[in-house]
């Protein structure tokens, strides 16, 4: 049995450095960080003051002002970015589609943390008479896709794969796999996270993994600069339309590239520190399942999150399983801009090497002062400005705590 | 200072996203303003802390109207 072909025809995003899919990209190219000291809560007692918090959004765009109370910020980023890739897909104009054949998978990699955290101090201060009945509604995990499927009437698959910082990465190559296998001909797929709040930064803070340059937040995420000190919180979320390739062809959809391969791993080392194993075993898996050989990679948008481990291991992971066309690929982290955003990041980092592939452009590395070649941190980061160059294949890597590894392959089409 | 009918009305409309002028004395939450089960529970949380009350959940039960509501407020406010 051949595979059922699945491409993307649409895409929405909400991050720090732009509320949708032109915005954002456009910062990206131009190496502008949405990174800046965090305003959403107090935090003056902790040791990470900063963050990629997403700016001027308006929920009230997008779903009514009664519904939006009564959801956590992940929801409302997952919502949207959903309904702006339905409508750059142009779902709602397909006259005669067949929603039970419509699914939709996003997941978060917490879920609802400054809900839970809020009504926790409600709890201790007014009695359990205090938590509200949208507390969980308004806080699980899987409730974006329960919305969207409610929403726009998607009777196919809905659910969220909830897997640390791999989350979105996943639910968009399992979102591919259900396609293949005859499940659905359209998924509504990618990852959102929305976890900026004083128990996500200090969670993150306590184990020193974030960032602590207070005192200068658009140039703490650093991939493989020598200064790296840990990686900086984002939120926001990425989804994409993906479809079917003769579903899409016969509405005469746009696509933005064929999804041709995803791989999964585990390092099964370590709940956080990682191995150069298991990411390799997973780029290798997804290469194999598109039928593709290393030397066909052209772009990588990294996981690149700027710890001082994760960066120097993502490298050693990508030398083993690309060989020695590693050093003729661009390794581009686009959290230099827009932080980590968690379970978001696979989504939207699906999102940019698209785009990517369909503009033929990496974004820049930004803030690459001193490449740390001691470390090892010897590829093409695409450092510090943007480069139009030729892209067939784009790859976009994720892990997660857990060991926990995810990634896609994009062609062009 | 307004009136408690007002003010309940007030927060009915708030809390059920429907306009003020839409909520009458007589509106049933459920039938008349579309509220879900979800809804009149958190309607009627909101009621416990606009007029700083507990209403038990045996009583919350029975508030399906705006003048159920004002009634209950009324009756309890001044104890």
């Amino acid at each position: 049995m051949s595979k059922r072909r699945v491409v993307v025809t649409g895409l929405g995003q909400v991050s720090p450095v732009g509320n949708d899919v032109a915005t954002g990209w456009a910062n990206l190219l131009a190496g502008k960080s949405g990174i800046g000291m965090i305003t959403r809560f107090d935090a003056s007692d902790l040791a990470c003051q900063i963050a990629g918090e997403v700016k001027d959004f308006d929920i009230g765009q997008y779903i009514s002002p009664k519904d939006a109370r009564r959801m956590d910020v992940f929801i409302h980023y997952g919502i949207a970015a959903a309904l702006q890739a339905v409508a750059d897909a142009g779902l709602d104009d397909v006259a005669n589609l067949d929603k039970t054949r419509v699914g939709v998978n996003i997941g978060s990699g917490i879920g609802g943390l400054p809900l839970i955290e809020n009504t926790g101090v409600d709890v201790v201060h007014g009695g359990p008479r205090k938590i509200g009945p949208f507390f969980i509604p308004g806080s699980l995990v899987n409730l974006i896709a329960g919305h969207v499927s409610i929403i726009k009437g998607y009777q196919g698959p809905s659910y969220g794969i909830v897997s640390a910082c791999t989350t979105g990465a996943h639910c968009i190559g399992d979102s591919m796999r259900m396609i293949q296998y005859g499940d659905a001909d359209v998924m509504v797929a990618g990852g959102a996270e929305g976890a900026i709040s004083k128990l996500g930064i200090g969670g993150f803070a306590a184990m020193k993994a974030l960032s602590t340059r207070n005192d200068d937040p658009a140039t703490a995420s650093r991939p493989w600069d020598k200064g790296r000190d840990g990686f900086v919180m984002g939120e926001g979320a990425g989804v994409l339309v993906l479809e079917e390739y003769e579903h899409a062809k016969k509405r005469g959809a746009k696509i933005y590239a064929e999804l041709v391969g995803f791989g999964m791993s585990s390092d099964a080392h370590h709940i956080t520190a990682p191995n150069a194993d298991g990411p390799a075993r997973g780029v290798q898996n997804a290469l194999r399942d598109a039928g593709l050989n290393a030397a066909d990679v052209d772009y990588v948008n990294a996981h690149g999150t700027s710890t001082p481990l994760g960066d120097a291991n993502e490298t050693n992971a990508l030398k083993i399983a690309l060989g020695d066309h590693a050093k003729n690929v661009v390794v581009n982290s686009t959290k230099s801009m827009t932080g980590h955003l968690l379970g978001g990041a696979g989504g939207v980092e699906a999102l940019y090497s698209i785009l990517a592939l369909h503009h033929q452009v990496s974004p820049p590395t930004i803030n690459i002062f001193e490449q740390d070649l001691e470390a090892g941190c010897d590829l093409d980061y695409c450092a510090n400005t943007a480069r139009e160059m030729k892209i067939d294949v784009a790859i976009s890597n994720s892990f997660g705590f857990g060991g926990t590894n995810g990634t896609l392959v994009f062609r062009k089409i | 200072m307004e009136n408690i009918e007002q003010r309940v009305k007030k927060i009915v409309a708030e809390q059920l996203g429907v306009p003020e002028t839409d909520v009458k004395i007589d509106s049933s939450f459920v039938n008349d303003l579309g509220a879900d089960s979800l809804d009149t529970v958190e309607l009627v949380m909101a009621l416990e802390e606009e007029f700083e009350c507990e209403i038990p959940d045996e009583d919350a039960e029975k508030i399906t109207t705006v003048q159920q509501a004002v009634d209950y407020v009324n009756a309890h406010l001044n104890k």
